[in-house]
């Protein structure tokens, strides 16, 4: 339920809606007894309490407090411009390295895998995080599916470009479409999830309908939103921030507090809703899990 | 007095916000908003009570003017400890950064540098020892904090404007009925204006 340790995997398969929202009302009920307790106590007993769990992020600040500059480059802007975005049909190409290279409708490309719920960490390289339970299908298992060749050693994710339905690509602030992407193995992880659901619902058009990615361990702009391609390629693709801002955003984009962004810190955190900033984790609390992948590897020049 | 308890409803509702952890996403934010926001109020209203008692003689009003202008202080010493305690977490260096990155943030310090010693003087022994003409002079030092604090306001705002240029209006307006008022003032000036 509660993710009590950093390094705590919590998988799950997807539960009955009305157990989630059961679950979700026992959260809530837990978290208002603590602050409750708190009362008499002193700010700093608020603030140690606060560090000691990752509490569900609420719905409301899930779906609300969004970077999806498709939209708006405001927190608040792709809740209220997103409605436009036409989630079906969508169509999912899958190019490149790949035994059959195909467009599939998104029902076809995941009929038959077995959807997972995961409650994971989500940190943002701007210094904010989030906890959040989505709803999704893990990337080995569609991979697995595809049959990528034995010359892919990197999977690319492709976001929609259609400035009628996302008005911010009118303007110039990135290179249309938004790209990313994941090495093999990363890819091939079980942590990393292809997401169609958060809170037991479809995921909404604002956090990336109708399917997106998510690397826990990753800042959360490597997570491409409302996917249209995967491909899969033998060179390292070029990820659109990096393109940007390459002194400030690697390919890799490991959550690592002890290289900081070029503008600032990334020891800490603001987990959403909390006063006090909490400790930023290496690889977002994931390392049992995930630090095996850079074993070796520089991470400071690999950032 | 009835005065302080009003001047207390922003601070009790952020209390409470903060007791049950609803404040929203960025509860630091709405802190620091829901104390700047009452600390601007304040100082204007406290501002107000002079030309109101010129135009419409409502003499009473003075009476108000020193819990104004301290509930305006009183939230912008919250104001301005959310900042250094939520924001920078009593970092000096964390300060620096942060100061060096967002200019508007030694404004609003001024402001409150401005601020500070009238909220010191505020009362009538104060009055008494600087003595009534040089305790009026000090005292004007809330023209320029409150335009600094209008300038904090504005430079901060990323997008919606509409609030800090709402504020800086109102200022006009309450800066320029003063100025109006001096220039219509054929009378003898009354006598020492603060009484409560």
């Amino acid at each position: 339920m509660l993710i009590r340790r950093p390094d705590d995997l919590p998988v799950r398969e997807i539960t009955d809606e009305s157990l989630f929202w059961d679950r979700r009302a026992f959260l809530a009920a837990l978290g208002g007894a603590a602050a409750a307790l708190a009362l008499p106590g002193s700010a700093a007993a608020l603030a140690r309490r606060a560090r000691e769990d990752d509490k569900l992020t609420p719905y409301e600040s899930i779906i609300s407090y969004n970077n999806y500059y498709e939209f708006g480059t405001d927190k608040s802007d792709p809740q209220a411009n997103a409605g436009a975005l036409r989630t079906s049909p969508w169509t999912v190409a899958v190019e490149g390295e790949v035994k059959r290279p195909a467009s599939y409708a998104l029902d076809d490309l995941l009929k038959g895998l077995t959807p997972v719920e995961r409650v994971y960490r989500h940190r943002c390289v701007e210094g904010w995080s989030m906890v959040v339970p989505w709803m999704g299908v893990p990337l080995r298992d569609l991979l697995g599916r595809l049959e990528p060749t034995s010359r892919a050693r990197f999977v690319e994710f492709t976001t929609l470009h259609d400035p009628k339905q996302m008005p911010g690509q009118r303007y110039d602030l990135l290179p249309w479409p938004y790209v990313e992407a994941l090495r093999m193995d990363e890819a091939l992880h079980p942590l990393t999830l292809l997401v169609t659901g958060v809170y037991g619902k479809p995921v909404p058009n604002q956090n990336g309908a109708p399917m997106r990615l998510v690397v826990p361990w990753k800042y959360g702009f490597k997570g491409g939103k409302s996917i249209v391609r995967l491909r899969f390629t033998e060179q390292m693709p070029r990820t659109t921030w990096n393109i940007v801002l390459p002194d400030e955003y690697g390919f890799y984009a490991n959550v690592n507090p002890t290289v900081d962004h070029p503008r600032w810190s990334q020891a800490k955190e603001r987990r959403l809703g909390e006063l006090f900033k909490r400790p930023t984790l290496m690889f977002n609390g994931y390392g049992e899990q995930v630090a095996s992948l850079y074993a070796g590897m520089d991470l400071r020049s690999n950032f | 007095m009835a005065a302080f308890l009003g001047a207390a409803f922003p601070l009790a509702w952020l209390v409470r916000g903060i007791v049950t952890s609803d404040l929203g996403p960025e509860p630091v934010d709405t802190i620091q908003h829901w104390t700047g926001l009452p600390a601007l109020s304040f100082l204007w209203l406290s501002l107000a009570v002079s030309p109101m008692r010129r135009v419409w003689g409502l003499n009473g009003l003075v009476r108000l003017r020193r819990p104004l202008g301290l509930a305006a202080y009183g939230y912008a010493v919250l104001h301005l400890l959310s900042y250094l305690v939520f924001d920078q977490e009593l970092s000096a260096t964390e300060i620096v950064k942060d100061v060096a990155e967002h200019p508007w943030v030694l404004v609003g310090f001024s402001a409150f540098l401005l601020l500070t010693p009238l909220a010191l003087t505020s009362t009538q022994g104060w009055i008494r020892r600087l003595g009534g003409r040089r305790w009026q002079q000090l005292h004007r030092l809330v023209y320029p904090a409150a335009i600094l604090a209008s300038l904090h306001f504005l430079w901060l705002v990323k997008r919606d404007v509409t609030l800090p240029v709402a504020y800086l209006v109102v200022l006009g307006l309450l800066l320029g009925s003063r100025l109006f008022l001096l220039r219509c003032r054929g009378a003898a000036p009354r006598a020492s204006t603060a009484r409560s």
